[in-house]
């Protein structure tokens, strides 16, 4: 829920000023890198339950059809009205007319939600990932290039921002904000506040990388800033720029999750992972598999891309990132 | 009691890897005489340190000693860690290459002289401890010691801080100092004065010196008998007089090639020196 | 030394006045008129305007936020004549759905959210350091790999998803803790503790996780330092190396980003404190962001605010105190 990048900050503190090996690493290097990834068992393994999440999001409509139930369709006859909504059948009315059982009460299909949800769920952390991708490595290559004034202005915005209570402000700004457009005001907030995170560390790194003698030389052979920042300094980049983003985004799952969770996020009757954990809330002792499916599918995501990251920094060398 | 402080007889130290054992010391003989200086030549990699590492028995993780280490009669390579410890400190001292990071920035250079001390003697009170650093730190010529003892690495310049860690090597007395590269970081000016140091040093506690350089000029103000390695092998050793006058590999004398302007340069500097006092 | 410490307090204004005036933005620009909210069904267009000038949003901006600011420091009033309401300092106004005034509300929060961050803090503190610990004496072995397993799941399950298994299982399943209920310690410490275990161990868990990997990291870092051969070098046992020279430098990092995390958990457990119904200040600001009852949710923005800023500025002064290099200006 919180943003796991504290531990990065650290460590990027320490190790963000050191001379990776990969950035001038010749071309086979990368083959062989995809070869020990593939040798990689878990990581092989969270890669494909992130593809099988992406396409499943891509595939909803497909999926809905072939399940037969959309995601706002009530089925008041798969629940019980004398048990207050409770879903006939065992395990919260699983069976092959509702794969994944209903949700309480109404009756909706879990798994046109889950299906559906995961669109606002990837679209969401994956929009916000670009974002603060963007905004981080292009902030963090100003202020470490330039340096001066430029950085300090820089530098004193990213504390702010770092030193704020990001979550309950990132609330405080939702509530008030109208229902509108949600998942775009979402990535927005998100990104506001993630950004320094990836910015911090490629300016460090930019900073060690623009003394380094090729930069002095594309210095000297009359190349402009621009031409120097974005051909010789962002492709040494490029490995930690990927480690923080894969990093980041489960960051960003959790806390669309969490903030949906908390009533602020995506509105209903639009599903959510997180906001249907919310929603389950009530019913958690009757009926567990309410609250059972968002959740293992919201942590396998999460873990998934926890884990890959993990896999990759260690694959591309501690010093990445 | 032996003439012979250190004896050192097919050591070999190698890292066991996947093909098969890199050896990066091979079957290396020496011996040093109680008292004497020994300067190991040789350039990065040339096994010089993981030497000095061996007899200490403070070889990184992985790394296997093999052959034999006499020390004082005793066979070091046989010694239990518990055993070896008695040593480490207490009679063989080692001082590394670079002072600042071989402090450690919590802990006052007084704590960190009167630790050895402190864990080598029992029931040493705080304020004697105290006392053995303050004086070490005068022996090492640190001006001002009593107030200086309870300052922090990072408040002594380079040269400063060398001294400390040579007055940490001081309170216990050691028969034998190993300095690894103990110049290498610092400045030329600064350099001479520690190298005069040792030797100071040496002349007034009869300690054996093995002193590690990969600068054959280092070597020169100092030892009395050297020995040249280089990836691993012993290229030759003989007296310090014979390996300047008559070096007979021509590896030795390619490093020879290398002095002479350094030690004019040193010459000149203590010319300089002795001249302004 | 005065000087940083001086300069540090200034910096924590500055950053506090920004936040103020941030918060007060986004509420003043954003949210809809208050006065609609709490005329209510039968208003008539007289009525809101006099709410207005109760409240003083018909004020331009600047005058507003220096009522607020002004406010927080010495109080304000509300209304004039006889329906003049005292706000004593610091205010923040009042709630618009129970009319309490949001400082007391705060106040009479604290404790349970206090309680929910102290136990949380203590329980991973403790196991992250223990485990780090263990992880990188351990290092590359069984333990240290199965270690790294569970930091992994700990980091990725949600608090919330934690919390409902947790209570599923163990209250619903098993039946071995009671259903949450508020008792005051003085009464049942037994039904408080119980109470109170299931949300530190789901505040815990995420943390513990983030700080066995620091902790490890740390430490193995420490170790391969060139002081720690020194000390090696000295005779010293293993024990005392470890001790002395290995922990002191790997742990202190840790104090620092402990202080941040604590002032952070302090201002709002939000998740936690709504699943297990406890009564503190973030399940408050849950609550009021339902209700859109702006002024609490503001309050409590500023309160977090406060308590991260502050614990920043805590730790600041704190790493001086045991970082030597910090304490003493270098004078090499």
């Amino acid at each position: 829920m919180t943003f796991t990048p504290t531990e990065l900050e650290v460590e990027g503190a320490a190790g963000g000023e050191a001379v990776r090996e990969g950035a001038a690493a010749p071309p086979a290097r990368g083959r062989h890198l995809v070869r020990a990834f593939l040798r990689d068992r878990a990581a092989v393994a969270c890669s494909v339950y992130i593809l099988l999440i992406v396409l499943t999001a891509l595939a909803a409509p497909l999926l809905v059809k072939l399940s037969g139930y959309g995601p706002l369709e009530f089925d008041q006859d798969a629940v019980d009205p004398n048990l207050g909504g409770i879903p006939l059948g065992a395990a919260g009315g699983m069976g092959a007319d509702h794969w994944f059982g209903v949700e309480p009460g109404n009756g909706r299909d879990i798994f046109a939600r889950i299906v559906y949800g995961a669109r606002v769920s990837m679209l969401i952390a994956i929009s916000a990932t670009v974002l603060t991708g963007v905004l981080g490595v292009v902030f963090g290559l100003v202020a470490g290039y330039f340096g001066g004034r430029v950085d300090m202005v820089v530098s004193r915005v990213m504390e702010f921002l770092m030193a704020f209570p990001a979550l309950i402000f990132m609330i405080a700004v939702l509530s008030a904000l109208p229902a509108e457009n949600r998942q775009v005001l979402l990535v927005l907030v998100i990104s506001f506040f993630g950004w320094p995170y990836l910015a911090r560390i490629v300016r460090g790194q930019t900073m060690s990388l623009k003394e380094r003698e090729f930069v002095e030389a594309a210095k000297a052979s009359g190349a402009t800033s621009a031409q120097i920042i974005f051909k010789e300094i962002l492709p040494n980049l490029t490995s930690t720029i990927i480690v923080m983003t894969t990093l980041a985004v489960p960051g960003y799952v959790g806390t669309e999750a969490g903030l949906s969770f908390l009533g602020v996020g995506v509105v209903p009757p639009t599903p959510s992972w997180g906001q249907m954990i919310a929603s389950s809330v009530p019913w958690y002792a009757v009926d567990p598999a309410y609250f059972l499916i968002p959740g293992s599918f919201l942590f396998l995501l999460v873990l998934s891309f926890t884990v890959l990251g993990d896999r990759i920094r260690k694959l591309l060398g501690e010093g990445a990132a | 009691m032996t003439d012979t402080l250190l004896r050192v007889r097919g050591l070999t130290v190698s890292f066991p890897s996947a093909n098969g054992p890199g050896e990066v010391v091979k079957t290396l003989d020496f011996d040093l005489a109680r008292g004497g200086a020994l300067g190991i030549v040789g350039e990065s990699g040339s096994g010089k340190s993981m030497t000095s590492l061996a007899i200490m028995g403070l070889l990184p993780k992985g790394a296997e000693r093999t052959g034999s280490i006499e020390f004082d009669g005793a066979e070091l390579t046989a010694l239990p860690e518990r055993a070896m410890r008695s040593y480490r400190g207490d009679r063989i001292a080692m001082i590394f290459q670079d002072p600042l990071s071989s402090l450690n920035p919590y802990y006052t250079v007084g704590t960190q002289i009167a630790e050895a001390y402190r864990s080598h003697r029992s029931g040493v009170t705080r304020r004697q401890a105290r006392a053995v650093a303050i004086e070490a730190m005068e022996r090492v010529h640190i001006a001002d010691a009593a107030r200086r003892v309870d300052h922090y690495p990072h408040q002594f310049s380079g040269g400063m801080r060398q001294r400390v860690m040579i007055a940490m090597t001081l309170s216990m007395e050691p028969e034998l100092i190993i300095a690894d590269e103990p110049t290498t970081a610092l400045d030329v000016t600064v350099q001479a004065q520690i190298l005069d140091l040792l030797a100071e040093i040496r002349a007034d506690t009869g300690a054996g010196l093995i002193l590690i350089t990969h600068d054959l000029a280092v070597v020169s103000e100092v030892a009395d008998h050297i020995v040249v390695m280089r990836d691993g092998d012993l290229v030759e050793q003989g007296t310090a007089e014979r390996i300047f006058t008559d070096p007979q590999a021509p590896y030795t004398r390619m490093l020879l090639d290398a002095v002479p302007r350094i030690d004019d340069e040193i010459g000149l500097l203590r010319t300089l020196t002795e001249e302004a006092r | 030394m005065i000087r940083f410490v001086a300069n540090r307090v200034l910096g924590m204004l500055v950053v506090l006045f920004l936040v103020c005036l941030f918060t007060f933005v986004i509420f003043f620009v954003l949210s809809p008129d208050p006065a609609v909210q709490i005329c209510g069904k039968n208003c008539t267009p007289e009525a809101i305007d006099r709410i207005r000038a109760n409240l003083g949003v018909d004020r331009p901006f600047w005058t507003q936020f220096g009522t607020f600011l002004a406010g927080l420091f010495a109080g304000r009033t509300y209304g004039t004549g006889a329906n003049a309401i005292e706000c004593a300092a610091p205010c923040l106004g009042y709630s618009f759905q129970s009319s309490q005034a949001v400082t007391d509300m705060i106040v009479q929060r604290l404790p349970v959210s206090a309680t929910v961050a102290v136990g949380a803090a203590v329980l991973w503190l403790l196991a992250g350091v223990a485990g780090g610990l263990l992880s990188a004496v351990r290092e590359g072995k069984f333990a240290d790999r199965f270690i790294a397993g569970l930091t992994l799941t700990g980091m990725s399950i949600p608090n919330y998803v934690l919390a409902l298994s947790l209570q599923f299982v163990l209250v619903v399943t098993l039946g071995w803790l009671p259903f949450p209920q508020a008792v005051p310690f003085s009464e049942d410490p037994l039904q408080w503790f119980q109470n109170f275990l299931m949300p530190w161990i789901v505040l815990a868990i995420g943390m513990a996780a983030v700080y066995t990997r620091l902790t490890r990291a740390n430490v193995i870092e420490t170790l391969q330092e060139n002081y720690v051969r020194t000390a090696r070098a000295k005779g010293l046992s293993p024990g005392l190396v470890w001790r002395r020279h290995a922990l002191r430098p790997a742990l202190t990092p840790i104090v620092t980003i402990f202080g941040m995390d604590f002032a952070g958990l302090l201002g709002g457990a939000l998740i936690t404190e709504t699943v297990f119904g406890l009564n503190g200040i973030g399940k408050m600001a849950a609550d009021s962001i339902t209700k859109n009852d702006q002024p609490v949710i503001m309050g409590v923005t500023l309160l977090a605010a406060f308590l991260v800023v502050v614990g920043n500025m805590v730790v600041d002064l704190l790493y001086t105190a045991i970082d030597p290099r910090v304490r003493v200006g270098s004078t090499a």
